[in-house]
């Protein structure tokens, strides 16, 4: 198996570079680790790898997730109700992380408590990570923690928002592993019934600035999103509608099937 | 042109997501002009002249004095306009925001003071207002609540965890993530993502400015002691400041103790808290040791917070100021206590303060203590819980 001689960065490129191949935007479904509870994130996790998913976003679950809306800061509470921890979180990557890579999407707080940004890289790549987000370690504050993931082989991804300055986005790309996470719209997380007009623009100047991968989420909903979203960027991240399919479900092989058939119906339309 | 501080000490920092990078920015940069921008100057100290009513007195409080052994003086904040120091804070962001012409302010509130300074200087100014508030707080401060409405501010219940402080902010700062090109947020306390905790403490500082040249006039010496409850911790920040660097003056932070350090219901981030991020700045947070937020608790609504603002977490460090705390109970006695002595009924928060001072007693020298603010907005819960 190639892919365990390679570090996590090197995953992240890998799989950008097999959807690029066959014509199409990567698809990176998000979940929360330990929601509805920790069996039913292991099924979904697996489910994904099934159904189509490049990559995994992996949500650890945090008390105050700024970035988050409802939704997923519901599914953080609930996650965390069900006893969900760091290493139960990394225990879904692990179970996972053999057959696709996962990046962890984990608020800074996760990072720094457990023993400073070195030890967090160090379990985050024992559990076979490839990467993390954290979506409250803007630039300017994320030296030690991308130097930290960076000495374990992984990709510290930062996020590009509507609002970030050209100027500020083209540091943010010089310095960007694995991808730029592109935010679709100024708020945070959440279904959205129609993308920004903008967004095409700031993808391709992302994209002109960027050496990497260029993904965009937030607010992606529908398989038609997706492919809208597909035919600019490099990558397709669908986060908020998930996790409310997997919140609706009654069972974990019910919240498998009802994420399986969404990300099934996403590939398709990426592809189309 | 000085800078705006980022950091103090390896605390502060700007803990937020990337979309709001931009505002913080623009905020420093338009502090740091306004600041040394005269007009702006005249226009906030006519404001708090005429407006607010400032200078607050320094009060020598003669019959607490007797019952603690030394003499004891108040500044009075609980005279300012609304009732407390927080109008201080919610004036100059007020003149902020219009000066970057955002026109649309949000707030959050814990006690409700800070909803209310802010709902009154969005009036004073044409602003819009919201304002967010845990439904726990809205239940134990309902008197505020009314002034909100009635000064024409929008109040969004926050139904969120244990519907208090910590949720109000987090739902503000939500807000302002998705609104942050048309709005601004005028936080409460010297928290938050930087610039926040510098500039108010910049605005809170005329607390302190007035009482060293009040005491220094009425006394001739500065004081032994300066005595301040903390929370977020706006008003012991403001009255502190001009004081750091006069060494042989003792700075005291008091802390909600809640049912006892020992208890975990507490709001004590400061002496039994973890280094953590929350609302966008490295500071003592109350937290397990998985890093997640935990609840506070404390009988003032004011002081139910599970985070301390970044200077006095680097203050407690290197020892320049000491903090201590009291119990629910004490700051119960202690708020009726000063209203039989003085005529004069506390807010819980600085009930906190006064409880520490009734227990420590006598000495050399005297005391300043910040009374940040009135108790009317109190009463139901104190009677509700004393049984009175």
């Amino acid at each position: 198996m190639p892919e365990a001689t390679l570090t996590g960065v090197e995953r992240i490129a890998v799989a950008f570079e097999a959807a690029r191949s066959e014509g199409r935007a990567a698809l990176m479904p998000y979940m929360m680790a330990g929601f509805p509870d920790h069996e039913s994130s292991l099924a979904i996790a697996a489910a994904y790898a099934d159904s189509g998913a490049d990559l995994i976003e992996l949500g650890v679950p945090f008390s105050d997730p700024l970035a988050d809306g409802p939704t997923i800061h519901a599914a953080a509470t609930a996650a965390l109700g069900a006893g969900a921890t760091l290493g139960s979180a990394l225990e879904v990557c692990g179970s996972v992380s053999d057959r696709l890579p996962v990046v962890l999407m984990a608020y800074v707080n996760m990072v720094l408590a457990h023993g400073g940004a070195a030890e967090f890289a160090r379990r985050a790549a024992a559990a076979g990570a490839a990467g993390a987000i954290v979506p409250d370690l803007p630039l300017g504050e994320a030296e030690e923690v991308r130097a930290a993931l960076a000495a374990a082989g992984l990709a510290l991804v930062p996020l590009v928002a509507p609002t970030t300055p050209p100027e500020r986005r083209a540091r943010i790309c010089a310095v960007a592993r694995g991808f730029v996470y592109v935010v679709s719209t100024v708020g945070t997380t959440g279904e959205r019934a129609e993308l920004p007009a903008a967004l095409a623009d700031l993808v391709a100047a992302t994209k002109a600035e960027s050496e990497v991968p260029v993904a965009v989420g937030f607010g992606i909903s529908t398989p038609e999103q997706a492919a809208e979203v597909g035919r600019v960027a490099d990558g397709a991240i669908v986060g908020s509608r998930l996790v409310r399919a997997a919140a609706e479900a009654g069972s974990p092989e019910a919240a498998a099937e009802a994420v399986g058939a969404f990300l099934r119906e996403t590939r398709v339309a990426l592809a189309g | 042109m000085s800078a705006v501080e980022e950091r103090f000490g390896p605390y502060g920092g700007r803990y937020v997501p990337e979309t709001l990078i931009a505002a913080l920015d623009e905020l420093t940069d338009a502090w740091a002009q306004a600041r040394d921008d005269d007009a702006f100057g005249e226009r906030l100290a006519q404001l708090h002249r005429d407006f607010i009513g400032r200078p607050t007195p320094l009060y020598r409080a003669g019959r607490l004095s007797e019952r603690v052994g030394r003499t004891v003086y108040l500044k009075r904040e609980d005279l300012a306009h609304t009732g407390a120091h927080k109008i201080n804070n919610a004036i100059g962001q007020g003149l902020l925001a219009q000066r970057m012409g955002k026109l649309r302010v949000i707030a959050e509130t814990g006690a409700g003071q800070h909803g209310v300074a802010t709902a009154t200087v969005c009036a004073l100014l044409g602003l819009e207002c919201v304002v967010y508030m845990g439904t726990e707080d809205i239940r134990r401060q309902r008197p505020n609540v009314e002034r909100m409405g009635l000064l024409g501010a929008e109040v969004v219940p926050v139904e969120a965890g244990a519907r208090t402080l910590k949720e109000a902010v987090s739902a503000a700062i939500r807000d302002w993530v998705a609104n942050v090109e048309t709005t601004h947020y005028v936080i409460g306390s010297v928290v938050g993502p930087a610039p926040f905790p510098a500039l108010v403490r910049d605005l809170q500082r005329v607390i302190g400015d007035e009482a060293r040249e009040q005491a220094l006039a009425a006394e001739g010496a500065l004081p032994a002691r300066l005595i301040a409850c903390v929370g977020g911790g706006s008003n012991s920040i403001g009255i502190f400041t001009p004081f750091v660097a006069d060494e042989e003056v003792a700075l005291i932070g008091v802390e909600a103790a809640g049912e006892g350090l020992e208890s975990g219901r507490h709001g004590a981030s400061l002496l039994a808290g973890r280094t953590g991020v929350l609302h966008g700045s490295l500071s003592a947070v109350i937290a397990d040791e998985e890093g997640q937020i935990l609840e506070a608790h404390s009988v003032s609504a004011g002081l139910d917070y599970p985070g301390v603002g970044p200077e006095h977490a680097q203050l407690r460090d290197s020892g320049r100021a000491t903090y201590t705390a009291v119990t629910d109970a004490a700051a119960l006695a202690a708020f009726g206590e000063l209203s039989r002595l003085e005529g004069i009924v506390p807010a819980l928060e600085p009930s906190h303060a006064i409880a520490w001072l009734l227990e420590n007693g006598g000495g050399e020298g005297y005391d300043v203590l910040c009374l940040s603010g009135r108790g009317d907005k109190d009463l139901a819960e104190v009677m509700e819980l004393t049984g009175a």
